[in-house]
């Protein structure tokens, strides 16, 4: 047992986890069509490497990783291409994004595996397996596992994985490791040796006593130290800045990341899918999704990628006044704009909803300062205040007192007896300014290019007068200028 | 919006306030007689209509804002805070002017600066001084106790029964008949001899802060209020009161005298921690309430006023917003506070 620390804040709402613990993880039915976002993680976005109308086997590329911070996407499941094409992401806006469509073949049929001996490769060999595996942070920032793995180039001493799995309902991530104990222990194995961390801690919320248990089994068998250790449940104890918190003590610096403080942390899910890209050989073109809500049968599926959610969702039968579903969870999820939209790399949970479940919350009221957002906040933020400037378009302000750390659990939303939309007012505003960043950023270039494009004419006009002035017979030619150069550069 | 939430609402928050005022309310009727709900009664009347007048004016909705229960609070305390006696007039001024001037030209709920209450008795105490010192005498020491009738005609403005002069009905406060004999020359150890200091803070206001107290000990277990604010204006007060009266107890009441008696303990619980005008902050809070308490017993020992709860609570409203700029709490990955800014722009 380790000494625990304890973050600010957290809330306790209802788990409602245990409808959907009682089953163990089925395999989800083939979808009729598979639509595969090209891009399902954080950064660049190769081009795609399939055409419209080609076969494609489980497994194959559909888009090959684009440089360093990227990751490869593949085909789920054997069949035709049957088109390359917009289509509505699960984003809460509805975004369009470029999808290959896949007509399954009803095969199933696997490229061929490649497993590859990590205990004898070079590391770099791995981390390529990682990428082009296309294995991504599964918690939910699907940031590149590779470049995470390399400690973002910064010595980590600590290997945080986290099963805190925090928010209600959601239990993907405690199915996986009641059942797949073992598997994740072979993928901690393997990043311990990537990051070359000393100490290794799996962190798990005590509400989920035989994950802890198997975890500890499986560990406890492992060719290297894991400690097993069970955090108290608090919500958002599963948020890695909070569970860094909880395990080390140590604070992930503003805006940083956690490979400053020593730490790289890694979703449980992750952990299990570097553990089948790795030893496997296999691309990630599946994972384990939560069922539940209005449901008649909630329970685990694990589900190809690009499986449509109303297709998903229809295997564990919806009641009838389902009105529509959530990706994610309550209080970080967000409504699907349809059913149609395809579970991806980040989804770990898709919630059936209805009016009875989620009433409509009453009117907001206005702020009364009663300060128990403040309470809640595991942040340590002042959430009325942010909200205050928010509402007021004040972003400067907003920014100033630290909009940049809020970390959009909700908990602030979840306490707030004026029914105010907190969360909401944050990302419009992140959103504000981070798009007012963009375009300061364009027009500075413009101004720059602008004023030295007046320089370098003023800066002719001199040199011709100068020119003129010493035209002189065997009068040599001006030498090529630094600004010249440097001009040619800009003009890139 | 999160799709799950705390059953939580802002009238909820507030008829909490108000249930944990009933005890307090009860210990009033059974010592000063049940004049005291007329109060109560006028003071929510004249407090809901002119809210719902000037929610109207300011094109709100009228229905969710008046059932939210703030203007019940503000009329509540204010009734709490004037004396049982006070003619009808007085009251229903007071609670008008602390809700359509101190909480909707302000900007209406959550945005009002000054504690509303406190406004309504600041404005009664100045304009009607001596209507606001004559406190109706607990029933157990009034020369002839008036009965309930004869108290609610008083307060309508109906004279006293024949025969009765004011001063054979009411008493002045603890508090007050302590600075007045103080005045002529007494020690207050003989003063506080006399029947009206009762035990320990005054007849009848020993047990009222008691009340006071169980209600504010409840709100603080249903999460309405954090200790801070109580825990360090009564320590405060304490504290002075009693190194002023060890340093010359003849001049001095010692600290249980300033703690039951007066304002000390609505204060603390009740007025004070209005949410709206007061930091947010831990840190704020805790200097928010100490400045409170060193207010409060300044105006009370060298002020010319009876007591000093109302006053001490509007300086400490406008202090506030500053307060809390400077005592922001530390953010997660941050060194420091390292904020400028902060508080109600
Ligand atoms: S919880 Fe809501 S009402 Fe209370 S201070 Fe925060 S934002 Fe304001
Ligand atoms: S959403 Fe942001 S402001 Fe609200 S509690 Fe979470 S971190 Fe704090």
């Amino acid at each position: 047992m380790r000494k625990l620390h304890s973050f600010s804040g957290g809330i306790h709402p209802p788990e409602h986890k245990e409808q959907s613990t009682r089953e163990p993880i089925a395999q989800a039915s083939l979808a009729s069509r598979l639509i595969v976002p090209l891009q399902q993680h954080m950064g660049a976005v190769g081009d795609p490497l399939v055409r419209k109308g080609q076969r494609v086997l489980k497994g194959q590329p559909l888009a090959a990783a684009a440089g360093a911070f990227s990751a490869a996407t593949h085909a789920p499941t054997s069949g035709m291409v049957s088109a390359l094409e917009l289509h509505p992401a699960p984003h809460p806006s509805g975004l369009l994004a470029l999808c290959a469509v896949i007509e399954p073949d009803g095969e199933d049929r696997w490229t061929e595996h490649s497993p590859l001996d990590w205990r004898n490769a070079d590391p770099q060999a791995t981390l390529a397996r990682l990428r082009d595996g296309g294995v991504v942070g599964l918690g939910g920032a699907v940031f590149p596992t590779a470049v995470k793995a390399r400690g973002n180039g910064r010595p980590v001493d600590t290997l945080i994985i986290n099963g805190g799995e925090c928010e209600p309902y959601i239990t993907c991530d405690d199915m996986l490791m009641r059942e797949r104990a073992p598997e994740i222990s072979r993928g901690i194995e393997i990043l311990q040796r990537l990051t070359g961390a000393r100490e290794v801690v799996v962190g798990i919320e005590d509400n989920k006593p035989e994950a802890v248990a198997a975890m500890e089994a499986a560990c406890g068998a492992s060719a290297i130290p894991i400690q097993v250790e069970p955090v108290p449940t608090l919500y958002p104890a599963g948020g890695e800045k909070q569970l860094i918190k909880v395990i080390t003590g140590r604070e992930v610096p503003s805006r940083g990341l956690p490979a400053e403080v020593g730490v790289v942390c890694f979703n449980v899910a992750t952990v299990y899918a570097v553990y089948r890209a790795v030893e496997l050989g296999e691309p990630m073109v599946s994972r384990v999704v939560t069922v539940t809500g209005n449901v008649h049968a909630p329970r685990n599926f694990e589900c190809l990628l690009g499986t449509p959610v109303g297709e998903l969702a229809a295997l564990a039968g919806p009641c009838v006044d389902t009105d529509g579903f959530i990706m994610g969870g309550p209080l970080m999820g967000f409504p699907l704009p349809s059913d149609a939209v395809p579970v991806v790399k980040a989804t770990n949970c898709v919630i059936a909803s209805s009016e009875a479940l989620f009433p409509k919350p009453p009117p907001p009221m206005p702020c009364i300062r009663c300060g128990r957002c403040a309470e809640a906040c595991p942040a340590g933020l002042q959430p009325m205040d942010l909200y205050w400037f928010a509402k007021a378009h004040n972003l400067a302000k907003a920014e100033e007192f630290s909009l940049f750390d809020c970390i959009e659990c909700g908990c602030c939303d979840y306490v707030c007896p004026s029914h105010i939309p907190l969360v909401q007012y944050y990302k419009f505003a992140k959103g504000e300014i981070r798009t007012l960043a963009q375009e300061k950023e364009t027009a500075d270039r413009a101004r720059r290019r602008h004023e030295f494009r007046q320089y370098r004419q003023d800066r002719e006009k001199q040199e011709r007068a100068a020119r003129l002035a010493s035209r002189a017979p065997g009068a040599k030619k001006a030498p090529a200028t630094p600004e010249a150069l440097a001009e040619s550069q800009e003009a890139e | 919006m999160t799709l799950v939430a705390e059953q939580a609402s802002v009238s909820r928050i507030m008829f909490q306030v108000l249930a944990a005022l009933v005890p307090a309310v009860a210990v009033y009727v059974w010592y000063f007689g049940p004049v005291i709900l007329v109060q109560l009664g006028l003071a929510s009347a004249a407090a809901l209509l002119s809210e719902a007048v000037m929610l109207r004016l300011r094109s709100y909705p009228v229905e969710p804002f008046l059932r939210d229960g703030s203007a019940l609070v503000t009329a509540w305390l204010i009734a709490l805070s004037f004396p049982p006696l006070a003619p009808w007039w007085l009251t229903v001024t007071a609670t008008v002017f602390a809700i359509v001037v101190a909480k909707h030209l302000y900007g209406g709920l959550g945005n009002n600066l000054f504690n509303p209450a406190m406004v309504g008795y600041a404005v009664a105490i100045i304009s009607f001084p001596l209507q606001m010192t004559r406190w109706s005498a607990p029933t157990a020491l009034a020369a002839v106790p008036l009965g309930f009738a004869e108290q609610v005609a008083y307060v309508f403005g109906g004279g006293l029964p024949a025969g009765l002069g004011l001063d054979a009905v009411t008493l002045a406060t603890p508090l007050d008949t302590l600075k007045t004999h103080l005045a002529l020359g007494e020690a207050a150890g003989d003063i506080m001899k006399m029947p009206v200091f009762g035990f320990l803070g005054g007849e009848g206001g020993e047990i009222l802060a008691l009340a006071y107290i169980v209600g504010g000990i409840w709100l603080w277990r249903q999460r309405v209020i954090t200790w801070h604010v109580p825990v360090m204006f009564i320590a405060t007060v304490a504290v002075l009161a009693a190194a002023f009266h060890a340093a010359n107890p003849a001049q001095y009441a010692g600290a249980p005298l300033h703690l039951a008696g007066g304002a000390t303990m609505i204060g603390a619980f009740f007025i004070l921690t209005d949410p709206v005008s007061s930091p947010t902050t831990p840190r704020g809070k805790l200097i928010y309430a100490g400045g409170a308490g060193f207010l409060t017993y300044v105006i009370r020992v060298w002020g010319g006023y009876p007591d000093g709860v109302a006053f001490a609570t509007l300086l400490m409203n406008l202090a506030a917003p500053m307060i809390e700029l400077h005592t922001q709490p530390r953010v997660y990955g941050q060194r420091d506070s390292g904020r400028s800014g902060g508080g109600k722009p």
